[in-house]
């Protein structure tokens, strides 16, 4: 049934080239693209070099699949035709060759890549770590310094240049910690610790989010995770110790009721083992919001 | 007396929902009144409510299928425009509690309610046709997971009308779905709808291995049957292993909620994990289970449009079933995030890669397939076309989240949510709307309109791109997905193209709706009276378009794959009419009438009213002791009925 | 059942018939198949409570352990009820293959009373445990423990229902053929359960006592 062939439509042509430039003008170097860390970096160099890898084989195909239809369509009379061969077996050997390779190939960076950015490896030649105890909450994120024993509400202020510890948990239902500038994301889980280990090159503030959907305030569930030079860090502290509540179980109950868009903010103190408080506090179901409708009943 | 449901459980004081609910109440009891005003019931009930044909069943998964898919679609156009319009300090028109349901469905409706009423249509048309037998092994049981279905989807649907759907995106994780923090009915929609319906899932699963595996014509061996059987035998084989893992985990989870146990509970020892995993053990397959019919029919299409047979059939079998095999053992790719150490993520990175090697050949099998062929150009062979393009970028950027630390940065990102649909669109629905056109003029006599399908396919195709390449650079840029409102306003302009991209594909859809209308508002120039209207290799094109109940009057005999190309160039005479009368199986209400009391007993258990659980099971189960006491569940069609439709056949055959 | 040739029809060549040639199976294989087809798919299902409770089974949650709890001489009584319920159930089936209605109810009732006393057995270990404060609620163990162990007994109800009602038929109408096949449907079930029984033996006794 000849129905005609696919004519070259030349107002469907513009449109594309129109959209695609659209497209890259909107396409700005930030998130993923725009690393400010070595984690990132080599996680964005990873996404590049694979996808580098399986164009050498997607393009051909795509470029086979519209060629063959196009040359073999029943109008074209200069197509040789007649090669009713079903099973071709060297033909056969290189067409399952070629993904095996390109398979074989990945897999190496697969395994590879899997090892040398495991988010629980700590980064080193850089010095001692700052650690960080992460609490997603219903729906902000509390960051607890145990070394600074200060704690600060959607706000990670973090020293330039040196590696930063987390450990990430969550109060209610899963989340995902995730700075794109920086490096990777992990699950945020009530009950459990998740680590990863970050370190940004340069001062600058970064877009930190929950990127597991937790609930009705999870779109406002962002913070800034903010770089500083070393002498900043140390500053903010000290201000951070003279002002502010205390973080204990009575200020850290009224934080775990459910609220969005919550403006930062700091505690001067923590009580000792807050995080592991909290993780036990988890675990007995003491914050969950029980019977009332807080989370769109 | 009612349990927990009450006139609040109505969204009097929401508008939105309010209206929507009164909209398609009208709509339903429009079309209810019609059909009664037209005096339909009768015929309606006789050849469509009742029937235990496949042929039947078939086109009813679709029209269920594609009704779903127009609401999911208007979920989906719904969340465009809120992702378009609420950006910065704009709200949008949804609030979250609104806008985390919307969600929610769409990705529930649309797998569950859509794509695989889609796939299992096709596949019970199809299947008995091309293995040249006269049913399913189960025709009854067939009906039966058909309106099982429809229980489903009407229960997700009455959600709209009657309390209100689950905000927990439709993988439902807990401790998100557990009572503590989603102690209303939405949760509870969710998991019986799907409870209900993957019951009729799993009894498809089981007919369809037995008949492919049982049921073939004298002489069809394995390797004598068309490559959509392969398929589907494949496909059936995951649903029967992997559907089970699903009502395990939903049964946990309600255990949970109805019975306050601790399967998935932050506190008594629950282990949430515990459900990503099984969940996604069940969730990778079933993505698989979606593809491979639409592989199958992209090799039905591309060898009939090629004119030449398909390259390699065996490598296309191997291929097959090794993806069969491996979809069992990725499932972890889809928490790479959720901290379980370099080696194991690295060990299922390596296996979803390994994915690939049979998915590649399979494309490799379908170009050569058109090398050297003679290609026509129609509405199905576009969609293959735009398919193979389409799905390579959609497996190209699959494998790159199997990657894990690219996984670590591209996770629940938007450029994930551009790949699935890539895949999805590009994959599923461009073969289920391939496999509609092409497929169409066998089960109803006529053919469709041409340039609209033409139209619809360059609409989605468009459209596609427009919604999608967007999403891909907006996940690069650090968008999230689940998104009610964006706090970047530099997204803007991308925001705009994928709603433009939306537009699009509903115009494609409109074109469909009209190709279908003007389709059989012109069907008289288009009836298809030789049954083989594209020069078909495999036998459904050896029946009569639309076929008699009974298929084929003699099995053939079968000597070639191909089967009835081979008998067309042999210039085999079409066999003779038997002299004995054939036994067909008797129409039987068990199917609605079983639905009817799981409609209920869901709704029952779904708002608590336990004495109207007590009562729906009981029904049920006195129906299905009635059914089975029946031994008499045949009927004949006797000799003369036989001769009489295949002279007519004949003479429409002598007619062209 | 289902309009298909219950011969097999005349094969074009010899060597077709031995590589799935032969064309449509036998009613009776086809059920059978199908049946066995559905019994694999509730071993899936099994093998997902299992894989539960074997995570789960650890985590007591401050309650009691399985040592505590499990009395293994109860359990050894109601196994000994259900493999002998299915020795029994084997020379019913051979009754009934036999076309000997006599034997054929007097293995059914053997057969339902021990399935019988197998549930009574469970049911009062369960009643127990709920009693002493370990009801499934209590901890994320006994949850698995109630669900894998309970999913068992409602399969084993559900099977003596069954069986019961095939009784009905088979003295209303005799052992003829349609009542044949679903009596080896119902023997292939309640075989299966006594292996999925075994399982839990294992996995949930003995090793929850160990």
């Amino acid at each position: 049934m000849q129905l005609g062939p696919r004519r070259r439509n030349p107002g469907l042509i513009r449109m594309g080239i129109l959209c695609t430039a659209l497209l890259v003008a909107s396409c700005q170097q930030t998130g993923i693209l725009d690393p400010r860390g070595p984690i990132a970096s080599a996680e964005r160099l990873l996404m590049v070099n694979s996808t580098a890898i399986m164009l050498v084989v997607v393009v051909p195909v795509i470029v086979a699949t519209l060629g063959f239809a196009w040359w073999y369509r029943s109008s074209n009379p200069r197509a040789s035709r007649s090669w009713d061969q079903s099973y071709e077996g060297r033909l056969e050997f290189v067409l399952w060759s070629i993904p095996v390779l390109i398979v074989i190939l990945l897999g190496g960076v697969i395994w590879i890549g899997s090892h040398e950015l495991d988010p629980r490896t700590p980064i080193s030649g850089k010095g001692d770590p700052v650690k960080i105890d992460v609490v997603a909450l219903d729906w902000k994120w509390l960051f607890i310094y145990p070394d600074q024993g200060v704690a600060a509400v959607n706000e990670m202020v973090i020293p330039a240049g040196k590696p930063i510890r987390l450990q990430i948990t969550s109060a209610t239902v899963m989340n995902s910690f995730f700075v794109p500038q920086l490096g990777g994301q992990v699950y945020a889980m009530g009950g459990m610790t998740t680590q990863l280990n970050l370190l940004s090159d340069q001062p600058g503030d970064y877009a930190g989010f929950s990127a597991n959907f937790s609930g009705d305030g999870f779109s406002d569930m962002r913070f800034v995770a903010r770089a500083v030079p070393p002498g900043d860090f140390d500053a903010w502290v000290a201000r951070a110790r003279g002002t502010g509540p205390a973080l204990d179980d009575a200020s850290y109950a009224a934080l775990a009721k459910p609220s969005k868009a919550v403006p930062p903010s700091t505690y001067r103190t923590v009580a000792p083992d807050m995080f592991q408080h909290i993780i036990e506090r988890t675990l007995s179901g003491a914050d969950e919001p029980g019977s009332s409708h807080q989370h769109g009943g | 007396m009612l349990g927990r449901l009450t006139w609040s459980a109505i969204p009097f004081n929401e508008p939105l929902p309010l209206v929507s609910a009164i909209v398609v109440v009208l709509v339903i009891l429009a079309v209810l009144g019609f059909i009664t005003v037209k005096g339909w019931w009768p015929y309606l009930w006789n050849e469509w409510i009742t029937s235990v044909d496949h042929k039947r069943i078939g086109v009813m998964y679709m029209t269920l299928g594609l009704v779903m898919l127009l609401r999911g679609f208007a979920d989906a156009i719904m969340m465009r425009t809120q992702q378009a319009i609420a950006i910065g300090d704009a709200q949008g028109y949804l609030p979250p509690d609104h806008y985390n349901q919307i969600f929610s469905a769409h990705g529930t409706i649309m797998i569950f309610f859509v794509a695989m009423p889609l796939v299992i249509g096709l596949m019970n048309f199809v299947v008995p046709l091309q293995l040249g037998v006269r049913d399913v092994a189960f025709p009854t049981l067939n009906s039966v997971s058909f309106w099982l279905t429809c229980t489903g989807a009407l229960l997700v649907n009455m959600s709209l009308v009657i309390g209100n759907f689950a905000r927990t995106s439709w993988w439902n994780y807990p401790p998100l779905s557990e009572l503590a923090f989603s102690p209303d009915v939405g949760v509870d929609y969710y998991l019986w709808s799907l409870q209900i319906s993957g019951i009729g899932t799993l009894l498809t699963g089981v007919n369809f291995v037995t008949t492919i595996l049982k049921l073939r014509a004298p002489g069809m061996t394995y390797f004598r049957m068309p490559v959509f059987c392969w398929t589907s035998l494949a496909v059936n084989m995951m649903i029967v292993a992997v559907f089970p893992i699903l009502t395990a985990t939903f049964v946990m989870l309600l255990l949970d909620r109805y019975l306050g146990m601790h399967f998935f509970t932050n506190d008594g020892g629950g282990n949430p994990m515990m459900y990503v995993n099984l969940f996604w053990a069940w969730g990778h397959p079933e993505v698989y289970i979606l593809i491979l019919p639409a592989f199958g029919i992209f090799s039905e299409v591309v060898a009939t449009f090629s004119g030449k047979g398909l390259f390699s059939y065996r490598s296309m079998v191997l291929a097959t079933l090794g993806i069969c095999v491996l979809s069992l053992m990725v499932w972890l790719h889809h928490f790479f995030t959720m901290g379980a150490g370099a080696n194991v993520n690295a060990i299922f990175g390596i296996m979803s890669s390994i994915i690939a090697v049979p998915t590649g050949v399979k494309v490799f099998n379908w170009l050569f397939t058109m090398y050297r062929g003679r290609v026509v150009f129609t509405t199905p062979i576009l969609f293959t076309v735009g398919f193979m393009v389409t799905f390579v970028i959609g497996g190209l950027t699959g494998v790159l989240l199997a990657v894990p630390p690219v996984d670590f940065v591209l996770h629940n990102s938007a450029f994930l949510v551009a790949h699935f649909h890539n895949v999805i669109i590009g994959g599923v629905l461009f073969g289920v709307l391939a496999g509609y056109n092409y497929w169409f003029p066998k089960v109803f006599g006529f053919t469709l309109d041409e340039r609209l399908g033409k139209a619809s396919f360059w609409c989605w195709l468009v459209g596609f791109y427009l919604a999608f390449t967007p999403l891909y650079v907006l996940g690069l840029m650090g968008m999230t997905r689940r998104l009610q409102h964006i706090a970047d306003p530099s997204w803007r302009p991308l925001l705009l193209v994928a709603e433009l991209g939306a537009v699009v594909i509903l115009v494609g859809i409109l074109c469909q709706i009209a190709q279908l209308y003007v389709s059989i508002r012109t069907r008289d120039q288009r009836r298809d009276l030789t049954g083989d209207p594209w020069n078909g290799r495999t036998l459904e094109w050896s029946t009569a378009s639309p076929p008699p109940p009974y298929n084929f009057a003699a099995l053939p005999k079968i000597e070639t794959i191909d089967a009835f190309w081979q008998m067309k160039h042999a210039g085999q005479v079409p066999a003779e009419p038997p002299r004995e009368a054939i036994e067909m199986p008797r129409n039987s209400p068990i199917g609605i009438v079983t639905a009817f009391f799981a409609t209920i007993t869901g709704f029952a258990l779904i708002w608590h009213i336990w004495w109207m659980v007590l009562v729906g099971l009981i029904a049920a189960a006195i129906a299905v002791l009635a059914f089975g006491w029946i031994d008499d569940r045949e009927r004949e069609i006797s000799p003369a009925e036989i001769a009489q439709f295949e002279r007519a056949r004949s003479g429409q055959r002598r007619s062209t | 059942m289902t309009a298909i040739d219950t011969v097999p029809a005349e094969v074009p060549t010899g060597q077709a018939r031995g590589r799935g040639g032969g064309g449509p199976a036998p009613t009776r294989v086809v059920v059978a198949y199908g049946f066995w087809i559905f019994i694999l798919s509730d071993m899936i299902m099994f093998a997902a409570l299992f894989a539960a409770y074997a995570v789960l089974s650890g985590n007591t949650a401050g309650g009691p352990s399985g040592r505590e709890l499990f009395n293994l001489r109860s359990v050894f009584i109601e196994t000994m009820c259900l493999l002998l319920s299915s020795y029994t159930c084997g020379l019913g089936a051979l009754s009934a293959e036999r076309r000997q209605p006599a034997r054929f109810f007097l293995f059914a009732a053997l057969t339902f009373v021990l399935g019988g006393a197998f549930l009574l057995i469970e049911c009062t270990e369960f009643a127990g445990m709920v009693a002493r404060g370990a009801g499934p609620e209590r901890s994320a163990f006994l949850s698995s423990f109630f669900t894998l162990v309970g999913t068992h007994g409602v399969h084993v109800t559900g099977g003596l229902l069954w069986l019961a009602y095939m009784v009905a038929q088979t003295m209303s109408k005799g052992l003829r053929a349609s009542v044949l096949r679903r009596l080896l449907c119902w023997s292939l079930f309640w075989h299966a359960l006594d292996i999925v029984w075994v399982g839990v033996l294992t996995l949930v006794y003995l090793m929850g006592v160990t």
